[in-house]
């Protein structure tokens, strides 16, 4: 009880302040005209908000010199290593490069490079995994549960940076691995899901009728359930189909996701199919006599690039957070294959040991932020593109 | 007025048209299960006999038809059959066990569904006036710090997967400064407090994940309507933006808030899944992951029902509720 009454404490504090502070503001003539028609015009909660803010700088810096909780100053540092980097990397584009390129990057906030630069980095990471892990996913060490930090005196070993895991795997490996084993399953689940959404969605448009109708119903009754939901349960099925044999499982899930996520993909390519149809230049190549594949492959898609091309960095967040999710359940990505969800799972008793080995605590922190870290940086992504196609200002 | 109780009866038959289909979906789903439920509950290498005694037993040798024709029957009278996990129990103890004892279905989800409920109010009880109140300021603040910071703070939650969050929360308020307890076991005969308590980690999760949707809904719903002319008026007029907001343009923009508001509520549904594990909270998410993994057919099935029900129903009072909000529905081209 005692924190919400502080708490209380504090809001209505810092009101009070940012009343005062307004107050003050008015009554002193300040030598610049701007300032004082700023603080004429001032409303109580641009006061508040300016009290607000400097609470909390203060609790950022009590938190980070005095008390030097050791979480906090991680997530401070890494917060602002990244903010340098994505800096950087803004400079770097906007100077380096074609016309085209520079321009872009001219136009870019600075969330979407730093989106940008951590897709960047996710792809080579995956990409070059096996060069850039120091051991195999699968390769097992006769030392277990070694501690991270590399330090002998406190239970760690240089070998491994990270420690090993219960059956005594390297956990930086693993890490690594999984940027690969997660990040490509969910990309390849989303291209298969693009793959029958737009197909479909745009026959549906094209050929109308019954078949727009039918596959229009069976959609509907898809997503009517939740996904996770049904994704569970078509898993419980699929579990037992495959047997032992758990690589099967994985190739199940995918298929499964894709063809539940194809659902919303159908209907954005239906909607986009539809204005498109009604265009002259499509009755035109009917009158041509164009074939459907035509239609469909040089008229419609072309068109509806761009919100097709928004809507997959959207897909591939969901499916790659309903992957992460399945696997940390248990009946997602199967051993051997290292994963970010499962590694979740299977470390999260350590947050426990948070006050006594921070590093410990964090492992599994590690691996669910890796998760969150590339999901939000495509969605600052794609809420660039979806603002710059839409113009909007406001 | 005729006319809309009309709508709402349309809507409601639909509801009720797209539970049938989901209902057979499920069914056929499970059906698509290698061998039948028999050999599911005793395994490969069950003797003939017993596997035909079991077939008996559950009238798996009727027809397809048949057999979700008594399934939906019993579901209608609150019966979801068997668990098997405690099928052959009863089995063996000669019980009427699908009558409502120890091993059927609706006995084991009467209590956690319960508590799934008092989660879902919580978290909705908190997340709906947050979000309310933090996308009215960003809409009235609009392209400020605060504006930004709140964008930015919104998206991150979004895009992070509940457990993410969860750990986090877990974290900070339950293992550096124990405030909260981080493991939600409830028990029937808890003092509401107690309980509160217990609930408040998985419920602040949830209300995390769901608040940043709803918060930048409602901020984008009302600067939607800032552009109109009579938002334009009442600003020339010289009536402050405070008021501007919630009087004019709130009420225009209740109709896609509420519908917002509701697909969340829909959404924790599904959400609560790896909340409630994560947090080992005694609800009904947590039983359907469990019997995912044992394939406990019976209690999957009835727990697909279950969401898949709760989701149509909120999807519905989106519906029913933007209808009433917005005249301008009520009268289909």
């Amino acid at each position: 009880m005692n924190i919400v009454i502080s708490l209380i404490l504090w809001i209505v504090g810092i009101c009070v302040a940012g009343w005062v502070f307004r107050a003050v503001g008015q009554r002193i003539r300040f030598p610049s005209e701007r300032l004082n028609i700023y603080f004429r015009d001032m409303p109580l909660m641009v006061g508040i908000g300016f009290m607000f803010g400097i609470v909390s700088l203060y609790f950022v810096f009590h938190f980070y010199f005095i008390e030097k909780v050791t979480f906090f100053v991680w997530a401070v540092q890494g917060f602002v290593v990244f903010a340098i980097s994505a800096w950087l990397f803004l400079m770097l584009g906007r100077n380096v490069g074609t016309q085209m390129s520079r321009k872009l990057f001219r136009e870019m906030p600075a969330t979407a490079s730093f989106g940008l630069l951590i897709i960047i980095i996710y792809s080579l990471v995956a990409v070059f995994a096996g060069a850039i892990a120091p051991y195999g996913q699968e390769e097992i060490f006769e030392k277990i549960n070694v501690l991270p930090g590399g330090d002998p005196a406190t239970g760690g070993d240089p070998r491994f940076l990270l420690g090993t895991d219960q059956l005594g795997r390297d956990l930086l490996s693993r890490l690594i691995f999984g940027a690969q084993n997660t990040v490509g399953i969910a990309f390849l689940t989303t291209c298969l899901a693009f793959l029958i959404g737009t197909t479909l969605g745009f026959l549906a448009a094209t050929l109308g009728g019954w078949f727009d109708q039918f596959t229009s119903r069976a959609i509907d009754a898809l997503m009517a359930i939740p996904q996770l939901i049904f994704a569970l349960l078509l898993m419980t099925i699929a579990t037992a189909w495959a047997g032992s044999n758990k690589g099967l499982i994985t190739v199940y899930m995918i298929v499964i996701i894709a063809v539940l996520d194809s659902t919303r993909v159908f209907r954005l390519a239906r909607a986009v199919g539809l204005n498109i149809v009604v265009m002259d230049y499509i009755e035109a190549a009917k009158l041509r006599g164009e074939k459907l594949s035509y239609l469909i492959f040089r008229e419609i898609l072309p068109n509806a690039y761009a919100p097709l091309l928004a809507e997959f960095g959207l897909r591939f967040c969901f499916v790659f957070l309903t992957i992460a999710a399945l696997s940390f359940l248990g009946i997602g990505i199967q051993p051997p294959l290292a994963d970010w969800g499962t590694m979740v799972r299977d470390l999260s008793q350590f947050i426990n040991f948070a006050v006594f080995s921070p590093l410990t605590a964090a492992l599994p922190l590690m691996a669910a932020g890796a998760i969150a870290l590339l999901t939000v940086a495509v969605n600052f992504v794609v809420d660039w593109m979806l603002h710059r196609s839409s113009g909007l200002k406001e | 007025m005729k006319a809309i109780g009309l709508i709402i009866l349309h809507r409601l038959g639909l509801g009720l048209v797209t539970l049938f289909v989901v209902s057979v979906l499920i069914f056929a789903s499970v059906n698509m299960l290698p061998g039948d439920f028999a050999q599911a509950i005793l395994g490969q290498s069950a003797t003939p006999e017993a596997v035909q005694a079991i077939r008996e037993d559950l009238g798996l040798n009727k027809h397809p038809v048949t057999r979700y024709l008594d399934w939906l029957g019993g579901v209608l009278q609150g019966d979801f059959g068997v668990s098997f996990a405690q099928a052959n129990f009863s089995a063996f103890a000669g019980a009427d066990a699908s009558k409502g004892g120890i091993g059927s279905v609706a006995a084991q989800l009467e209590p956690r569904f319960k508590n799934t409920l008092f989660l879902a109010f919580v978290s909705a009880a908190i997340a709906v006036p947050l979000s309310l109140i933090l996308g009215i300021l960003a809409a009235l603040y609009r392209n400020s710090v605060f504006d930004r910071f709140i964008n930015v703070a919104t998206l991150s939650s979004i895009s992070s997967p509940e457990f993410f969050l969860a750990y986090i929360l877990i974290l900070f308020l339950g293992v550096l400064n124990p405030l909260l307890p981080t493991l939600s076991s409830i028990f029937p005969d808890m003092s509401f407090g107690e309980r509160l308590l217990k609930t408040m980690l998985p419920a602040l999760t949830l209300t995390l994940v769901v608040t940043a949707h709803m918060m930048r809904m409602t901020r984008a719903a009302i600067i939607n309507l800032l552009a109109s002319p009579y938002i334009e008026m009442a600003r020339l007029k010289g009536i402050n933006p405070t008021r501007v907001i919630v009087t004019h343009a709130l009420p225009n923009a209740l109709a896609p808030i509420i519908n917002v508001i509701a697909l969340n509520l829909a959404y924790l549904v599904t959400g609560v899944v790896v909340v409630e594990v994560v947090f080992v909270y005694p609800g009904i998410g947590q039983l359907f992951v469990d019997s995912v993994k044992i394939r406990d057919i019976p209690v999957v099935q009835a727990c697909c029902l279950i969401f898949a029900a709760a989701y149509i129903l909120l999807n519905l009072t989106a519906d029913i509720f933007s209808i009433l909000s917005n005249p301008r529905l009520r009268h289909p081209k």
